[in-house]
């Protein structure tokens, strides 16, 4: 192996680099300084993300346990983008007297997982894939359990790490008993000997079962809202966005990889989990007081309307699959990024009766949260209805009406819930709103680019056009 | 830039002056000055259109012009108008001209109701300049959910659950358009190669028969639930009622008609056959619309109602007059569709006047109005007697083109029809004549009532247009009647086609 197909982790490497000077810098710098690794861990960040942009062959690694294309290096890009959002939101919050201790675990935990992810994402085998996802998933753990002193943030620690312990264990089995019917791991080759006996059936299923407590599709669903809840804003808006989005990416590559002769079963169950999930999540996000018990509602909804996409397992599909996480991570944290603004403003409110009559005290963060809402409920002009737009076109090109019909009734249930956050804000008069405050400039920095995201993934059309000459399909 | 995309710049330009305006004084000359410029633009394209039709220009879609916009998907920017398209464009920017006027006195938060007004305009004519189905969509969807936080934040009464049953069921509308749409789009291209959205591409296709059926009702009641069609149309009385008055005004003058439009130009015209096999569903529905619709108006006390009542009701006959599908009925129904909307304009801009003045909306409350605001009050004659189709004024003309176009058609089921619908004009001369006796004849109600000023000059700007609008038409409506018919070549091809295989 010559040094230069080193680069082809790039990514990896550069994530590893940046974990390593932010080590060191906790390690030299005296307890009253600690604040400025904030600012090297988000110009680090940014250089990285700018760098993941520079051109690099593709190629495979370790005998094709580790492969990489375009494609790889424009979903990890994706996911550094969203990784670099969370940091500049997370920078305000980290200094709160009570976070002031742990600013580096922050950023050190979120960097483990994001090379966990990229591993994942390029994983050419079943071992590359399970090692990268127990990388993103164990320092989440931690990372839930952030408020050591409150108890429902270590709650929503060690329900993450039991129920992710589970799916992980079921996903194993299932990766073991593909391994015992074909006698191989890397997916190239199970997909050639993957004929669809019961045993292999089974396996998939318990594969499926293991992804689908990590996308949180219902009915695995049930620890999301309790997580999200627990966990602080910032981890929350990691968790639900660039954490479900890399599962997804390395879903769709899967299905139609390892599992490409098994297309018609894998379709089935996926029809079903995912009217499931769409359904499910809107009726419940439906009742939710707290905002963010409402997002997890919602982006379980929102991963019922990505697996859209992942049935149609067309080169359209998984297209679409990308561009909707990409505008996806935008809208969902531009969403969370104002309730991470008001909660560290105000102490913790997070309640839905909180923002009454928020627009006339705060309009510029009213009008983000609005713009965040229209998109994640699909309306132009945002990003978020290109997005669903062609989503629903991957499902209508193979002929699936009557899912597409079933999913755009449910964009019409989350529309209602969407608006009602726009209600509290514009419609409802209040005496006692939150009064007026000024945002520092990370959190406005960070809300800039989600609306600049919103607002230009959509309309500019070469960014779709790219992600689909990417893409690949069945 | 060619012509048309003025349309949608103009109207951008205006709100994005709104929103870096000083003052409200100045957001509000922004607004004034931004839609008399689309004023002067729409008559530019009538008098542009009309030249090159005189110049023997045959092209099915003028000023046509073609931008690829999503490469991967073929998904194009195309733009182009016909006959029918420019009376669109024009009735609307006569209606959001005269809305502009007639909210000039609107005091809370008035830059952002203008801008959302405006944007909600855009939506509108990129709606009708636009012949490419996805973008069409897109501006649909922009044109509908402005209306949530104009009735919420500017509204009056239930004003919370009038704007998200609006949102909810215009919306639901939109959701079954989106899978019709999609729909035609994955059977554009029979023979292979790129699938479109450009609805003239389609047109010359043939889409199987099945799949029509499923795309025909999925297109039609979308589009339907816009224009009031039985029994979606519960929206339309709350919001309007609770609407502020130019949002009343744009809503049920222009906003409807979206609905009528696309059912015309985008469910008959894509899908005839499945048009002319499934029509009597519709008809019987529309029958139900328009009769239902004028008998609910007779029950209301609400002055806001009775003209939310009576839009359905003519709405309703405007997708009954379309699904009689003959050249004369369609000819009548694109009519009553710029009658409709520049009247029902002008009764909601007078209601809003004349609620500004006595604060009640009640008729009974109400009386004698002739005596202490005249030129309102001859203004809300004029309305009445144009809504309830005297000859002069449009809605003559309108109807009277419908109900000789209904008649040609000669089964049974299509007369009675036809009869019902037509016993609508007594209904309404009922409500009518009823609301202007108690409104405005009789004594003075109420003592304050004569320290009322009569119409401003910003009223009178608004009010005389649009009075200027119904005589125009009732007067001279040769030109809109020839512009509109010779449009229809394309679609009458279709379904004549079809009733000759039949």
């Amino acid at each position: 192996m010559r040094i230069e197909d080193f680069l082809l982790m790039r990514h990896e490497i550069l994530l590893t680099l940046v974990t390593v000077i932010l080590l060191v810098l906790e390690i030299f710098l005296h307890d009253d300084r600690k604040q400025v690794i904030r600012h090297w861990a988000i110009v680090l960040m940014t250089l990285v993300t700018v760098a993941g942009f520079l051109s690099l062959p593709e190629g495979t690694l370790f005998g094709g346990m580790y492969q990489t294309s375009q494609l790889h290096q424009l979903m990890k890009n994706i996911l550094n983008i969203g990784a670099l959002v969370v940091f500049i939101q997370g920078a305000k919050w980290l200094n709160l007297e009570a976070n002031r201790n742990k600013v580096s675990e922050f950023y050190l935990l979120i960097l483990c997982t994001l090379i966990g992810m990229n591993f994942m994402v390029s994983s050419g085998d079943f071992l590359m894939f399970y090692l990268g996802l127990e990388l993103a998933t164990i320092p989440i753990a931690a990372m839930a359990a952030f408020d050591k002193l409150s108890n429902k943030s270590s709650e929503a620690g060690i329900k993450l790490i039991l129920s992710s312990a589970l799916s992980s264990g079921i996903m194993l089995y299932g990766i073991s008993m593909v391994y015992g019917t074909t006698g191989s791991i890397y997916f190239e080759q199970v997909s050639q000997l993957y004929a669809g006996s019961s045993l292999q059936v089974l396996a998939f299923i318990f594969f499926f079962t293991g992804m689908a407590f990590k996308i949180s599709m219902v009915p695995f669903h049930l620890w999301t809202a309790d997580v999200y809840e627990g966990a602080p804003v910032n981890v929350t808006s990691y968790l639900s966005v660039v954490s479900k989005g890399a599962a997804l990416f390395i879903f769709s590559i899967i299905l139609v990889t390892a599992f490409r002769f098994i297309s018609p079963l894998w379709q089935n169950v996926i029809w079903v989990i995912s009217v499931l999930t769409m359904t499910i999540g809107n009726l419940f996000a439906i009742r939710q007081n707290n905002l963010k018990r409402f997002l997890a509602f919602s982006s379980i909804s929102q991963a019922g309307f990505i697996l859209l996409g992942v049935i149609a397992g067309t080169q359209l599909g998984m297209a679409t699959v990308v561009y909707y996480v990409l505008v996806y991570i935008f809208s969902n944290l531009g969403a969370f990024g104002v309730v991470a603004a008001v909660s560290n403003a105000t102490g913790g409110k997070e309640n839905m009766d909180d923002y009454v009559g928020f627009y006339r005290t705060n309009p510029k963060l009213a009008l983000t949260m609005m713009l965040a809402m229209f998109s994640l409920a699909g309306i132009p002009p945002v990003a978020g209805f290109f997005g669903k737009f062609f989503l629903f076109l991957a499902v209508a090109e193979q002929g699936y009406y009557w899912l597409l019909t079933i999913a755009v009734l449910n964009t019409i249930i989350s529309l209602y819930y969407y608006l009602l956050i726009v209600k509290a804000m514009f419609l409802t008069k209040s005496e006692d709103a939150i009064g007026r405050f000024r945002s520092d400039n990370y959190t406005r920095l960070g809300l800039a680019i989600c609306i600049a995201g919103m607002v230009i993934v959509g309309f500019a059309s070469p960014i779709f056009d790219y992600i689909k000459s990417l893409s690949f399909g069945l | 830039m060619d012509f048309l995309s003025y349309f949608i710049i103009v109207p951008l330009l205006t709100v994005l002056g709104i929103i870096v305006s000083r003052n409200d004084k100045q957001a509000k000359w922004t607004a004034a000055i931004g839609m008399s410029i689309q004023l002067v633009l729409a008559a530019v394209l009538v008098f542009r259109y009309l030249a090159e039709r005189k110049a023997g220009n045959m092209a099915e879609f003028l000023f046509y012009h073609d931008y690829l916009w999503f490469p991967a998907l073929n998904i194009r920017y195309t733009v182009g108008v016909d006959g029918i398209s420019v009376a669109m464009v024009a009735l609307t920017s006569l209606v959001i001209f005269t809305g502009i006027f007639a909210s000039w006195e609107v005091k809370f938060q008035f830059r952002e109701f203008f801008a959302t007004l405006i944007l909600l305009a855009t939506g509108v004519f990129g709606f009708f300049i636009c012949t490419d189905l996805f973008t069409m969509f897109l501006f649909y969807e922009l044109a509908v959910l402005p209306m949530y936080l104009l009735i919420g934040i500017w509204g009056s009464g239930p004003k919370e659950y009038s704007a998200m049953k609006l949102t909810l069921m215009l919306m639901g509308g939109s959701a079954l358009l989106l899978v019709g749409l999609i729909g035609l789009y994955f059977h554009s291209a029979p023979d292979g190669g790129p699938y479109t959205f450009n609805f003239i591409e389609i047109s010359k296709v043939q889409i199987p028969i099945q799949m029509q059926y499923f795309l025909f009702p999925m297109t039609f009641v979308g589009f339907g639930i816009l224009g009031a069609l039985f029994p979606l149309h519960t929206w339309s009385p709350d919001g309007h009622s609770s609407a502020p008055t130019a949002v009343s005004m744009l809503h049920a003058g222009v906003l409807m008609k979206l609905g009528g439009y696309g059912c015309f130009r985008v469910a008959m015209f894509l899908m005839p056959e499945a048009a002319h096999d499934l029509s009597w569903i519709f008809l019987i529905l529309t029958t139900i619309s328009v009769v239902y619709g004028a008998f609910g108006a007779i029950m209301q006390k609400d002055l806001k109602y009775i003209n939310a009542y009576s839009s359905v009701s003519h709405c309703g006959l405007v997708l009954f007059a379309l699904l009689m599908m003959n050249e004369t009925a369609i000819n009548g129904a694109i009519m009553q569709m710029v009658s409709h909307g520049i009247m029902t304009a002008l009764f909601f801009a007078l209601i809003g006047m004349i609620y500004g003045r006595t604060h009640t909306r009640i008729i009974d409350e109400m009386g004698g109005l002739m005596r202490v605001i005249p030129f309102l009050a001859v203004a809300y004659v004029i309305a009445g007697l144009a809504s309830l189709g005297l000859p002069g004024f449009s809605g003559f003309v309108a109807e009277m083109t419908v109900f000789v176009g209904s008649w040609q058609n000669t089964g049974t089921f299509y007369r009675v029809a036809t009869v019902i619908a037509c016993a609508s004009i007594v209904i309404t001369a009922v409500y009518i004549l009823r609301v202007v006796g108690i409104l405005l004849q009789g004594p003075v109600r109420e003592p304050w009532y004569h320290q009322f000023t009569d119409a401003t000059w910003y009223e009178r700007i608004s009010v005389g247009f649009l009075i200027a609008g119904i005589a125009g038409i009732g007067i001279a409506p040769l030109w809109l009647s020839n512009m509109i018919t010779n449009s229809l070549g394309p679609i009458m091809d279709r379904l004549n086609m079809i009733s000759f295989i039949h």
